[in-house]
């Protein structure tokens, strides 16, 4: 990537160099648009099924999706590994709780709202906007001091956050509940919903790579010191793409508590930032096309190994996985993978419709 | 005070041991494993017989202390050598970030390969119960427990570090420690300090199951998981890849527990842990290179 700003240069001299309006936006949005037409195909399919346990798997993966493409805009975009986004999906599962849970039952359950929150009952989409923009304010505040580290420093104090959150979220008894689980969130069915934040994501995070600040902060990740040196203000850069990334992962939440209509503070822990990572470096961490693919294909796969765990006929025997083993097999197909692609599935190319020359 | 002091020790103790094993491996091979969590939940399991009952059937628990310590450590040595040859071996050209989620990987197979064969159900255990009755001590009612971890942790750090200094495998590690191709260059053999590396973090594994599995009676399949939390953080605390740092980092990290549970006022209690991961932001902001930086970790242009 090459960024010319040479002033001194004769203007004519500087027109012609000058790439037209929008031709990175043009040459790229094939990538957006293809894998949003991957989530569209997926979510036609499963309409068409009209099967509701179906329904209710690929809820999940489309949740997946906008988790992981939020991941991937700090992640994949800076290079720094962040244990601490689902900290940030944690803050917009209850902001959406908040706003949503019918003002009778909020009374009894948390009463240590403030009163304008205990009166609110808002639909469900404005109040998913409003979680979003809840837990991008709060990345933008953790950022603020996290984002002069770099490295594994940085990837420590993230899941220090995410540490934090949790363990004031699990002892808040007044506003969050604490550990016991807030119910009565209005649960929304349908699949559209779902598959739509899913798109809007991607193309979120389409425009951010394409973005100035996207360029600059790739080329931070490539090459630090010579981005540096070429003016970049690294902490800057990163700061954005936390900022938005954490407003993407506050919008996950938020449907992710609309999709179950329970929130706990431990289903926003470990165990989804591990499920998160993971799906996001076998993919290819620094892809958008890795990011979603690979929600989609170990979704597939962990779908395929519950089939199997359930039993399946052969003729006339049944075969089935042992109990537990599901999760074994997963795990060592992760390895498998990690060990033959260590960039992961997509490495770090885009999926288009043709090969260009990008020197052109 | 004195049982303050005690307190932060022993739980210190716990924490600079996962520190260390976590920062033997990441010296030598740039890994952080996050599978060492389930090594230590694995040799606390290796005691017991497989059954979904909460009260366990102790197979081998009901050795004699002298053959118990030497087949727990053994045990972690073994799987953790074990892990290094099937899986890390293939990664030793991968970035980090890979490297770390292959670790993961790995440790979900190990915690499911547990669950399948205990449940997650914690099962209560009786391992060397002659160290539960307390003792007194400078007018302080100590179990003899905390006594002894202490002093055996103290006494494998002194192991250790004669072991690093004094022979000339521990040489070759740290060696290694500080510049692997430079070393591997002179005549090291890589994958033969690979693996000591990955045969003392399993062994400090396997302490740490039989001092935390003596401490709370228990055996949990999650239990190697907050401890390598604690672990990992000091470890970074420290100064990645310094074993020094690691070990007073995990002392440090458990002196503020220990110390916010009781300074703190009675309703910010609950919220301890929140109090330590912000001071552990403040000294990763003041210091990123960790509290001692190690050699041949800083970034070179």
């Amino acid at each position: 990537m090459t960024i010319t700003n040479a002033p001194a240069l004769a203007p004519a001299l500087t027109a012609a160099r000058k790439p037209p309006r929008f031709a990175l936006a043009r040459r790229t949005v094939i990538t957006p648009v293809l894998l949003s037409l991957v989530i569209l195909a997926i979510a036609v399919l499963t309409v068409m099924t009209g099967s509701k346990p179906f329904n209710q798997a690929m809820i999940d993966v489309f949740l997946r999706v906008t988790l992981v493409v939020g991941l991937y805009i700090f992640i994949g975009n800076s290079g720094v590994l962040s244990f601490g986004h689902i900290g940030f999906t944690c803050l917009g599962a209850y902001a959406a709780a908040w706003l949503t849970i019918n003002p009778m039952m909020k009374k009894a359950s948390l009463p240590g709202l403030p009163g304008w929150l205990l009166e609110a009952r808002l639909p469900y989409w404005q109040s998913a906007a409003l979680a979003a923009l809840f837990a991008g304010l709060v990345a933008l505040v953790f950022g603020r001091v996290l984002m002069r580290l770099s490295g594994i420093a940085a990837s420590i104090a993230t899941f220090a956050v995410l540490a934090m959150i949790n363990t004031v979220y699990s002892n808040w008894q007044d506003v969050t509940g604490a550990t016991s689980s807030v119910v009565g969130i209005p649960i929304v069915r349908t699949l559209w919903p779902y598959a739509i934040v899913a798109v809007i994501a991607i193309f979120v995070a389409w425009a951010h790579a394409i973005s100035r600040s996207g360029l600059a902060l790739r080329a931070a990740r490539d090459e630090p010191t010579a981005a540096a040196a070429s003016g970049i203000d690294i902490p800057r850069e990163r700061l954005v793409a936390f900022t938005i990334s954490g407003a993407v992962m506050g919008l996950g939440g938020a449907l992710m508590a609309h999709s179950i209509g329970v929130v706990t503070p431990d289903t926003f822990y470990l165990g989804l930032t591990f499920i998160t990572l993971s799906m996001l470096v076998v993919g290819g961490m620094s892809s958008l096309s890795g990011a979603v693919l690979g929600v989609v294909i170990l979704s597939a796969l962990i779908q395929v190994l519950r089939w199997l765990e359930a039993g399946v006929a052969f003729g006339a025997t049944t075969f089935a996985l042992p109990k537990g083993l599901q999760e074994i097999a997963l795990g060592v197909i992760m390895i498998v993978i990690l060990a033959n692609r260590p960039a992961g599935l997509i490495g770090n190319r885009e999926i288009t419709l043709f090969r260009r020359n990008r020197n052109k | 005070m004195l049982q303050i002091i005690f307190d932060s020790l022993s739980l210190g103790s716990l924490y600079a041991l996962g520190a260390l094993g976590i920062a033997l491996i990441f010296g030598v091979m740039r890994l952080v494993n996050f599978a060492h969590g389930d090594v230590i939940a694995f040799c606390i399991f290796a005691l017991l017989w497989p059954s979904t009952d909460a009260m366990a059937i102790v197979f081998a628990g009901q050795l004699p202390w002298y053959l118990l310590v030497p087949l727990v450590l053994i045990v972690g040595a073994g799987l953790s050598v074990l892990c290094e040859i099937t899986v890390f071996r293939h990664f030793r050209r991968a970035n980090p970030a890979t490297m770390m989620i292959a670790s993961f990987a790995l440790g979900f197979v190990i915690r499911y390969f547990l669950l399948m064969l205990f449940t997650s159900r914690p099962k209560s255990i009786s391992l060397l119960p002659m160290l539960s009755q307390p003792v007194e001590i400078f007018g302080a009612r100590l179990p003899l427990l905390q006594l002894i971890t202490i002093v055996a942790t103290v006494f494998i750090l002194i192991g250790l570090s004669l072991f690093l200094r004094r022979t000339r495998f521990g040489l070759e590690m740290r060696a290694a420690a500080e510049n692997f191709s430079m070393a591997r260059m002179l005549g090291v053999r890589a994958n033969r300090v690979i693996m000591g590396a990955f045969a003392l973090s399993g062994a400090l594994a396997g302490a740490i199951a039989l001092i935390f599995g003596s401490q709370t009676g228990t055996a949990d399949i999650q239990m190697g998981a907050s401890i390598m939390l604690m672990a990992f953080i000091a470890t970074v605390i420290g100064g990645l890849g310094s074993l020094a740092g690691a070990v007073l980092a995990g002392f440090l990290l458990g002196a503020a527990s220990v110390v916010m549970q009781v300074m703190l006022p009675v309703d910010a209690r609950p919220f301890r842990d929140a109090f330590v991961y912000g001071a552990v932001i403040l000294v990763l902001l003041l210091r990123p290179q960790g509290l001692i930086a190690a050699r041949g970790t800083k970034e070179r242009v």
